[in-house]
């Protein structure tokens, strides 16, 4: 049981280290600023829930994974509500997006 | 296990301050800052477990709350130029008032 535990754990661990990679090489090399922010929004999501879950799994039941659980809440209610706060003031701000067609351009209202 | 986290995490911190320095507007910048203390969270939860420490998880907590706050701080400053309470934004202003009016300023190459 404690194999399965750590084992489980391990995977977590490395799945979430590889969603926390992702993210930040997808902030570092998408081309335009909006879909940089759906590139953070992966930590806030599928990057701190796996390392949160693994760091659990090696806790057990006790006040340690209640902590942890708390703050995966709060940064999955904080995380979209950034990202949601970020893409409106710079679209408010007057920051185009980056769009292929025509008709995507002309059905913008600002 | 730990270390390989940590390892995962410090990197992509790194590539998140590459981006920071290059983002051609302001708002790179806040995202960037903003994944960048959400990553920070995780490392104080890694390093908890890292070091034995359990009570690092409060740190988290805090520092997860400390961020969200400054994120949306920093992004009314853009919008407003004032962190007073009370300020109505003003594109949003002009919205309810139902006329089509262009961005009050332009996003600029900082």
């Amino acid at each position: 049981m404690a194999a399965i535990l750590d084992l489980s754990s391990w995977i977590c661990l490395v799945a979430g280290s590889f969603f926390a990679l992702v993210s930040s090489l997808a902030v570092l090399r998408l081309p335009d600023y909006y879909s940089r922010i759906h590139g953070a929004g992966i930590t806030d999501t599928m990057g701190a829930g796996l390392i949160l879950l693994g760091l659990a799994l090696q806790a057990g039941i006790s006040l340690v994974t209640a902590k942890l659980a708390l703050v995966l809440i709060f940064l999955v209610l904080t995380g979209p509500t950034a990202s949601h706060a970020l893409a409106k003031a710079a679209y408010r701000l007057g920051l185009d997006p980056v769009l292929n067609s025509e008709k995507d351009k002309a059905s913008s209202s600002r | 296990m730990f270390a390989a986290a940590m390892a995962a995490i410090l990197t992509s911190m790194a590539m998140l301050l590459v981006r920071a320095v290059q983002g051609p507007t302001v708002f790179d910048r806040i995202l960037s800052v903003n994944a960048f203390g959400t990553k920070t969270v995780l490392l104080i939860a890694v390093l908890g477990f890292l070091t034995g420490r359990p009570a690092f998880l409060d740190l988290a907590l805090v520092y997860a709350l400390m961020n969200f706050i400054s994120t949306i701080a920093v992004l009314k400053f853009t919008r407003v130029g004032s962190l007073a309470g009370g300020q109505q934004l003003p594109a949003d202003a002009q919205a309810l008032q139902g006329s089509e009016a262009p961005p009050e300023t332009q996003v600029a190459e900082s």
